[in-house]
């Protein structure tokens, strides 16, 4: 286990199948001089391919800096990011977007629907800004998968707040993106819901082999992951994999 | 509480600025209307005070002054010595004044004469009440001889001519054409509006206007020191013959400038108009910014409510804040006022009406009616905001997601929907009744039903959005749903955004139906009514000389022609418009059906008589009428009734021989030519217009030209009105970029979400234009619609008075709507730019 907070974080893939993203020497700046703040301090690290992660870290350890920054809705100060084949540095606005839209998907704690748009068009909100037709029979499976066969219709201020995040989750994996990024996806619901949630991800990646990154700061939640990344001002400082939410626990505490 | 007011106001620069910039638009218009008719009505009480005498005699009127031009009477030149021989007069000096007299500059064509009169005068220095001269020469000297004149300065260099030139007249009088010699430059004390001033030697202006004859039109007497004008008046009344009278030059201005005023009343009225609508609108505007700046702001006054502010002083705070921007607004409208009266002196000038001489007049009066309108409207406005903002409970305050509690569109509806019938009744009413409390009853009528409409337009908006909807989601995908769902999202404000536009394209709209329909009744007019083969007229109806007629009787291939003249006159004691006609000619130019007696017996001495007027009188065939002209009463009998005909357009027609012997000078509006068999109609043209070229006040045209230049006035009054009204429509864009930036405000999460899942910058804009657009567009629609129905109302109301045709000029009408889209694309640049330039990362933290 690395030890050394900047030391690269090397754990293979179970499946073997690479880095779905990666960041080298990431680092972060914000402000100047007296008022500077390192979000991001020299971070390597390595999301494989097929394996659902969690990043942990107090608040202002830089975990949801990291996630932006991995997932281009931030750029960094210096250091390289890459999703899938695509290095992010020097990309415009347009490109950035375009990965956004094709490569990557999102779950963020709340809002993350339109709420003029009903769940089915939600759902299919990032191919049909990109002006293409969701594939039916993934769609289908996607749908059969995320368990909201009867809710497609309604609005989202009709479905309860479970419902809402697994539309969501729904959403993110309906472009088949090199990654998905879940910004603290159960911050607001109850354990019920949060099981929902997470099942849905975690068979995800079980059975669609997808690549999942997931901020949390809830030791129960990071359980339900392959491996545990952690923060603490800017630097990786730990990781642990096959988590349980009591070794997380600990860790925390060390 | 003072402060917080202060502070909010400066926090919100952008929203601040919008809304004082609707404010300042309304008050600048209502100040540039006010001070642009103050300006106009001081100029023309400068002229009439300096051109009336201390006592004027003159040809006795019976106090009806409407003659004016028309009159014929003259006063014998022997009361000029005995006037100045009388008792406490030092002074008395006889005038002459004829209309019509206009100055052709080299290259053929009329110096004024657009409406502005050209005024032969002789030359005199007689003092007028004020005890000066009102001008005096600037260069050459007076006028003396047969054929030399002095100009008004203004005028000899419209034309081009210096002194020494030799200046061709044109004059409505026996004899039509003059050449004469400049030997002088005139400088009138006041403005001259436009107006000619041609100055004769006296006796060369009675020997061309008044057949030699010692002759004046009226006599200013001036009194020694310490007589008064009353006096003066009295002691000058008793040793006058019976037909003449005294009045001093106070009493005469004051009447001169009450007819004036009855003139000026309809551009004013007219601008007043524009006024409401620019309030109007402005007021949407306005409500809307502050329903807006309450609803941003509904959790910081819910934090007032929960730390002690009372309901009423948070309702004070809004109402402050209202109160200051109104403050600043009309100060700043008041600017713009000066701009915008400017503005309106330069469009009149355009068409004739100069007031370059006249400065912009500032009164207390403008001061009180732009602080007053311009404060009254936005407390108003901000009234209702402020009441729902005294609302929030202070919990509110504590909870995510505040909400202003907001009354039901229900209620609402029901307000809209009684208002809009309350309107549609009070048109009803007005277009059954007649004159100037029935227009206003109607314009009050769809002023109500386009508010009522407003109000409703919330529920009206809805199916109109939704088919929007499918029409930007086939067309535009996804993004398209998008904007016509945000539109759809708040029916109340979007709706509230649309009326401004709505109300603006109404009346454009309204317009546009009244004057096409004009244009087609004038072509249905002429062709059904007009016999006539040519028409010899001038396009404002200026009156010309009667030679005229008999110059073109002369040309070879001449069959008949028909002088037509129009006069003010009494006719059973009601005062109205009358016309004259040569009875023998008059029936081949004018198709004219007779529902009673027959054309035959219409010679000298009798009338024709339009058979309203005959039902509502009583007049029957072979009635006496009584036919009251300045020089007195007649007699005519009624020789027949004709039915309804908009070519007339009066109630009586006579026979010149009344008018000449009622006194009434020899000018002709219209001669109707008709052609001989068998002439060629090219060469007969071609010869007329030879007899009359050397008068380029007047000109031939065949019955499609004739029918071109009566309908070209109605362009331009539309074109006016249009430039008018392009006001409401920049308000109406402001409203939409208010609205627009808010919502953006407002979404901004949504905005920051759309963003991170992948949607572009170039895609996030569009989406922003295609709301514009589709709030536009609504605004279009419901105004285009109603428009077409005020237009087909009105027309159907007025169709007896000479509009008998509807006809909707649909395509003009699309390219309004076309026009709005682009103006919705207009507006949503800025707002557009921001939302594309929203932080992504910020947007989706913001709470």
């Amino acid at each position: 286990m690395a030890q050394d907070t900047t030391a690269v974080v090397q754990t293979e893939s179970r499946h073997g199948g690479g880095a779905a993203a990666s960041a080298r020497n990431l680092t972060k700046v914000y402000g100047s001089g007296q008022t500077e703040v390192r979000a991001l301090d020299d971070v390597s690290v390595d999301f494989w391919r097929g394996q659902f992660t969690a990043v942990m870290g107090r608040s202002g350890s830089g975990k949801s800096t990291l996630m932006h920054c991995m997932a281009a809705l931030d750029t960094a100060t210096s250091g390289t990011v890459q999703v899938g084949d695509t290095d992010l540095a020097g990309l415009s606005d347009k490109k950035l977007t375009a990965l956004r839209r094709d490569q990557v998907g999102f779950v963020f704690q709340a809002f993350n629907l339109v709420p003029t748009l009903t769940a089915h068009e939600n759902i299919t909100l990032p191919l049909s800004i990109a002006g293409r037709k969701a594939d039916q029979d993934w769609y289908d499976t996607v749908i059969t998968a995320v368990g909201l066969g009867d809710r497609l219709g309604h609005k989202p201020t009709e479905l309860s707040g479970g419902q809402q995040q697994r539309v969501a989750c729904a959403r993110a994996l309906m472009s088949r993106p090199a990654i998905v990024f879940a910004d603290e996806p159960t911050g607001n619901l109850d354990s019920a819901a949060s099981d929902e949630v997470l099942g849905f991800l975690r068979r995800s990646v079980e059975e669609f082999d997808q690549t999942i990154v997931m901020v949390t700061h809830d030791p129960t939640s990071a359980a339900w992951t392959d491996r545990v990344i952690f923060l603490a001002d800017g630097t990786v400082v730990d990781e642990l994999l096959d988590p349980t939410a009591d070794a997380v626990l600990e860790k925390m505490r060390a | 509480m003072l402060r917080a007011a202060w502070r909010n106001l400066l926090a919100r620069k952008l929203r601040l600025l919008l809304s004082t910039f609707a404010i300042v638009l309304g008050v600048g218009f209502v100040a540039g209307t006010s001070v642009f008719t103050a300006t106009l009505g001081n100029s023309f009480d400068a002229i009439v005070d300096a051109s009336v005498g201390e006592v004027v005699v003159r040809p006795q009127t019976d106090g009806d002054p409407q003659g004016g031009g028309f009159d014929a009477r003259t006063l014998s030149g022997d009361l000029v010595d005995k006037l100045a021989a009388a008792d406490g007069a030092v002074r008395a000096d006889g005038n002459l004044a004829v209309e019509g007299v206009f100055v052709v500059d080299p290259d053929g064509q009329v110096v004024g004469g657009q409406g502005p009169p050209g005024i032969g005068l002789n030359f005199n220095e007689a003092p007028n009440a004020a005890g000066e001269v009102p001008g005096s020469l600037s260069g050459g000297r007076a006028p003396e001889g047969p054929d030399e004149i002095a100009l008004d300065v203004g005028t000899a260099e419209r034309a081009g001519y210096s002194i020494g030139d030799s200046v061709p007249l044109v004059t409505a009088s026996t004899r039509s054409q003059l050449e004469t010699e400049l030997v002088g430059t005139y400088e009138f004390s006041a403005g001259l509006n436009g107006a000619t001033l041609t100055f004769f030697g006296t006796d060369a202006m009675q020997k061309i206007f008044f057949d030699g004859n010692d002759v004046y039109t009226d006599i200013w007497v001036t009194g020694a020191e310490g007589t008064s004008p009353e006096e003066l008046r009295d002691t000058v009344a008793a040793g006058l013959p019976a037909d003449v009278e005294a009045l001093t030059g106070d009493d005469v201005a004051q009447e001169q400038k009450d007819a004036i005023g009855q003139v000026l009343q309809f551009i004013n009225i007219f601008l007043y108009v524009f006024v409401v609508v620019a309030l109007v609108v402005g007021s949407f505007l306005i409500v809307n910014t502050f329903s807006i700046l309450v609803a941003q702001r509904a959790r910081e006054l819910a934090l007032l409510r929960a730390l002690g502010a009372s309901r009423r002083q948070v309702r004070r705070l809004v109402l402050l804040e209202a109160f200051v921007i109104a403050l600043v607004g009309s100060t700043i409208g008041i600017g713009v006022g000066f701009g915008i009266a400017g503005g309106i002196k330069a469009i009149f000038g355009a068409i004739g009406l100069d007031l370059s001489e006249s400065p912009l007049v500032f009164t207390a009066t403008t001061l009180l009616w732009s602080y007053g309108v311009g404060i009254g409207v936005t407390m108003v406005a901000a009234y209702l905001p402020a009441r729902r903002a005294a609302k929030v409970a202070p919990v509110e305050a504590l909870r995510d997601g505040v909400a202003m509690p907001e009354t039901t569109i229900r209620r609402r509806l029901i307000v809209g929907i009684a208002l809009t019938a309350l309107g549609a009744g009070t048109i009803a009413a007005g277009l059954i009744g007649e004159g100037g409390r029935a227009a206003l009853l109607v314009g009050i009528g769809i002023l109500a039903v386009l508010l009522g409409v407003a109000l409703s337009s919330p529920v009206i908006g809805r199916p109109l959005l939704a088919l929007l909807r499918v029409v930007y989601r086939r067309t535009f995908g996804t993004i398209g749903q998008l904007s016509a769902d945000n539109a759809l999202r708040n029916p109340r404000r979007t709706a509230a955004t649309a009326s401004a536009l709505m109300i603006g394209l109404a009346l454009v709209a309204t317009m546009s139906v009244l004057g096409q329909s004009s244009k087609a009744s004038i072509d249905k007019i002429i062709a059904t009514n007009f016999a006539a083969d040519l028409v010899v007229s001038n396009a404002i109806g200026q009156p010309f000389s009667p030679s005229i007629a008999d110059d073109v009787a002369a040309v070879n291939g001449v069959q008949q022609v028909a002088p037509f003249r129009y006069a003010p006159g009494t006719v059973e004691g009601r005062e109205d418009f009358i016309a004259a006609t040569d009875p023998d000619a008059f029936a081949d130019m004018i198709t004219l059906n007779l529902r009673d007696g027959s054309l035959g017996d219409f010679t000298g001495g009798t009338a024709l008589v339009e058979e309203q007027r005959a039902d509502d009188e009583g007049i029957a065939v072979g009635d006496t009428l009584t036919l009251r002209l300045p020089k007195g009463e007649q007699d005519v009998d009624v020789a027949g009734i004709y039915e309804q005909n908009p070519a007339v357009g009066v109630p009586y027609l006579f026979t010149l021989d009344e008018f000449v012997s009622g006194g009434l000078r020899p000018q002709d509006n219209f001669v109707f030519v008709s052609l001989a068999a068998g002439a060629t109609f090219e060469t007969v043209e071609a010869d007329v217009d030879e007899a009359v070229a050397g008068i380029p006040l007047v000109s031939v045209k065949d019955q499609a030209a004739y029918a071109e230049e009566q309908r070209a006035p109605i362009d331009q009054l539309l074109y006016i009105i249009y430039a008018l009204l392009a006001l409401a429509i920049v308000i109406a864009v402001l409203g939409i970029v208010n609205t627009l930036a808010l919502s953006v405000i407002e979404r901004t999460r949504e905005v920051g979400l759309l963003r991170a899942i992948g949607m572009q910058r170039c895609q996030l804009r569009r989406m922003v234009r295609l709301e514009s657009v589709a709030i536009a567009v609504l605004g279009a629609v419901l105004g285009v619609v109603m428009g077409v129905i005020f237009g087909v109302v009105l027309q159907q109301a007025i169709a007896d008075q000479g509009i008998e045709v509807l006809q909707i000029p649909w395509l003009q009408l699309a390219v309004f709507v076309v026009v709005a889209a682009l103006v919705g694309v207009l507006a949503a640049v800025l707002p557009a730019r921001r939302a594309a330039r929203l932080d992504v990362l910020t947007a989706i933290g913001t709470e």
